[in-house]
């Protein structure tokens, strides 16, 4: 790569290096991502580092003792309130991630393979739900959900219920629909993505060679779009786990998650090493679960076979 | 796929027996007709081309045998079966994709299987009819890699290996050879045609290369605008063309206006500014389109008389171009009385490659290989 890589200290270069280091690749390469990669060091590694810190030491009232203690760590694994939070918060995103991958997917198969000429058409429909803020669509579910909703009038008035359910919000259910509507934009572009990359002829090769619709689906299609529903997949499951405007709107007192908790560690409670230390097990534990989500669907990929 | 034949190897049916028949196959877009009223019959065991340039409606008929398609009107049938409202995954047909269509999450041993695995013949079986389809298409010992790792010619040979290995009736074949470049285009030509003689399938072959056509297949179809303007073997077609078109797609001709003197059922005899007077036999599908007609005669029939030679026949002219195409020269001869110069290709052996440009020449021909063709 480069002389600097090679061991040999800079100053001793020639201009003729110099001017090659100047003009390598891995250089010109490190110029163009600089900006952002400053961008993000300041302001996403440099928090992170400082609430890692924060998750070793302890606060009294207002003072900080900075000597090393796992005590945080102890409580956030064992206090049966941060353990049963996490549970739910892992929960709720592993079936929002589920669901939103199981009705994004028609929906991208639906336009990439029948949108014919209208797909850019479709694609801009899907994106109108962002038009407005997400604190608005939020409450357009409480709306829908609620106790005087469009929902229990809409089954009230088909005569399927008497009075209206008090089932339908405030509670980890509801949390999981409005999540799972929210985030299905983010799913269906990367697989529709995938799926535009699929080659018809081999769907046709698959159907020459014997194969019925549904089967060549299960032995081409799906396996070849398997990239675009694992990246679907981690982009809805990894920002619900540690969403927490969403179960403080409609969660209510049983839609609680991590994020919630984390959020009154360093609010209210004021107890920035025990919200530190949440963080940090959060973060290990999404890290974990996105990492045997991509070796699960990388193993369903090679049974297609 | 029903009634897949397990045909004993040794056999070389090339039978008259009927494979495909197309009757009266009509396929339009609207006002368009990508194909025009074809009838055609393809035997069994033969090596059929489809030939024509890019539009003429080849791609759209095979695509019609494969089921990928379906006729707006008329009828086609393969192995004496109707395949009306047969969907392409059963009918006895497998084809080979211009782009190959390998599928690139398999590696090359699932490919060649992947149609193997619905009809669950067993593990045992299933890998001995791969690896006999690997080798008859000389791809033994590659069955692990992955398509990605394969260049462009082995990727034609596992299409081929994955067609093959269903033993279909007809293998149909989309411009295969297109995507490699000429020197592995012309050994896979002798190879498919030495496969093809080998298993005794029927190969159906669309392509726009008429080298490609005349070299592998036993009968061409040529088409043009969706309609199919003559079928027959490949020299037939190269020598009797039915029309100019025809002619013209097949390699170079010289065309002489002709008028015609007499008719009768099997010769004709013309009259012309160049050639004079000449009796040829009449084509077949020879229909008279008032007093004139056509002469052809291909540039590698005309040849240069030397110094004192001489032919029965010959004509006199001036070389007024000259190309250099390393085994053959290219000359372009004037002749008094002809509209148009005469093309002449010859062999570089005696040095035609050598005449100047303004040389008086006489070029010696056999009436044989005038063709009349109608106006």
């Amino acid at each position: 790569m480069t002389a600097a890589a090679e061991g040999q200290p800079v100053f001793g270069m020639t201009r003729a290096r110099r001017n090659a280091l100047l003009q390598s690749e891995s250089v010109q390469g490190f110029a163009l991502i600089s900006p952002t990669f400053l961008y993000a060091l300041i302001l996403l590694v440099l928090p992170i580092l400082v609430v890692f810190a924060h998750s070793f030491w302890t606060q009294d009232y207002l003072t900080t003792d900075h000597t090393f203690t796992l005590e945080n760590y102890r409580i956030a694994l064992t206090e049966p309130i941060y353990r049963d939070l996490l549970w739910r918060s892992l929960y709720i995103s592993l079936t929002v991630s589920f669901f939103t991958v199981i009705l994004a997917y028609p929906i991208a198969y639906f336009i990439s393979f029948h949108g014919g000429r209208h797909k850019s058409l479709w694609l801009f429909l899907i994106t109108i739900p962002f038009w407005t803020s997400y604190l608005l669509r939020v409450m357009s579910w409480k709306v829908i959900l609620g106790y005087n909703g469009v929902l229990n009038s809409g089954l009230m008035g088909l005569g399927i219920i008497d009075e209206p359910s008090t089932a339908l919000l405030y509670n980890s259910s509801a949390v999981i629909i409005t999540l799972t509507h929210a985030w299905a934009a983010f799913a269906i572009l990367p697989i529709f993505v995938s799926l535009e990359k699929v080659d018809r002829t081999l769907v046709e090769a698959a159907t020459d060679l014997g194969d019925g619709p549904l089967r060549s689906f299960l032995r081409v299609t799906l396996p070849l779009s398997a990239p675009g529903v694992l990246s679907a997949a981690l982009i809805v499951m990894i920002p619900t786990v540690g969403d927490y405007v969403t179960p403080k709107l409609v969660g209510g007192k049983d839609g609680v998650m991590i994020a919630n908790a984390i959020q009154a560690q360093f609010g209210k409670a004021s107890n920035w090493p025990l919200g530190a230390a949440l963080s940090v097990t959060t973060m290990l534990v999404v890290s974990l679960m996105a990492g045997a989500t991509v070796l699960i669907i990388r193993a369903l990929q090679r049974l297609a076979r | 796929m029903p009634e897949q034949s397990e045909r004993p190897q040794s056999e070389r049916p090339q039978t008259d027996r009927a494979m495909i028949e197309i009757r009266k196959v009509t396929r339009s877009y609207g006002a368009f007709k990508a194909l025009d009223d074809a009838t055609l019959t393809i035997r069994e065991g033969e090596f059929f081309s489809l030939l024509g340039p890019s539009g003429c409606g080849k791609t759209t008929l095979l695509r019609m045998i494969a089921g990928f398609d379906n006729p707006t009107s008329g009828s086609i049938s393969v192995g004496g079966q109707s395949m009306e409202g047969i969907p392409a995954n059963r009918r006895p047909t497998n084809m080979v994709f211009q782009s190959y269509a390998i599928f690139p999450h398999l590696n090359v041993e699932q490919n060649v299987a992947y149609g193997l695995k619905r009809l669950r013949l067993g593990a045992v079986e299933e890998k001995r009819r791969v690896e006999e389809a690997l080798a008859q298409v000389s791809l033994t010992g590659l069955g692990k890699r992955l398509a990605t790792e394969l260049s462009g010619g082995q990727r034609q040979r596992v299409a081929l290996a994955r067609a093959l290995v269903m033993r279909p009736k007809v293998l149909l074949l989309d411009e295969p050879l297109s995507a490699l470049d000429k020197k592995l285009r012309e050994q896979m030509q002798v190879e498919l045609r030495r496969l093809q003689q080998a298993v005794g399938i029927t190969f159906v072959l669309v392509t726009h290369d008429q080298y490609e056509a005349l070299a592998m297949s036993d009968r061409i179809a040529v088409m043009f605008g969706g309609k199919i303007a003559q079928v027959a073997s490949p020299k037939e077609i190269y020598q009797r063309p039915v029309n100019r078109q025809v002619a013209d797609f097949l390699g170079g001709m010289n065309f002489v206006k002709a008028e015609i003197v007499e008719e009768n059922t099997a010769s004709l005899v013309v009259d012309t500014l160049g050639f004079g007077r000449v009796r040829t036999d009449k084509p077949k599908a020879f229909v008279r389109n008032g007093g004139s007609a056509t002469l052809g005669i291909r540039p590698e029939r005309l040849r240069v008389l030397w110094d004192n030679a001489t032919a029965k026949f010959e004509v006199a002219g001036k070389v007024v171009e000259r190309h250099y195409f390393g085994e053959i020269t290219h000359l372009i001869v004037e002749i008094p009385g002809l509209e148009k110069p005469l093309s002449v290709t010859e062999t570089n052996d005696f040095g035609a490659d050598d005449i100047p440009v303004g040389t008086s020449i006489r070029l010696g021909y056999d009436p044989e290989a005038l063709v009349a063709m109608a106006d």
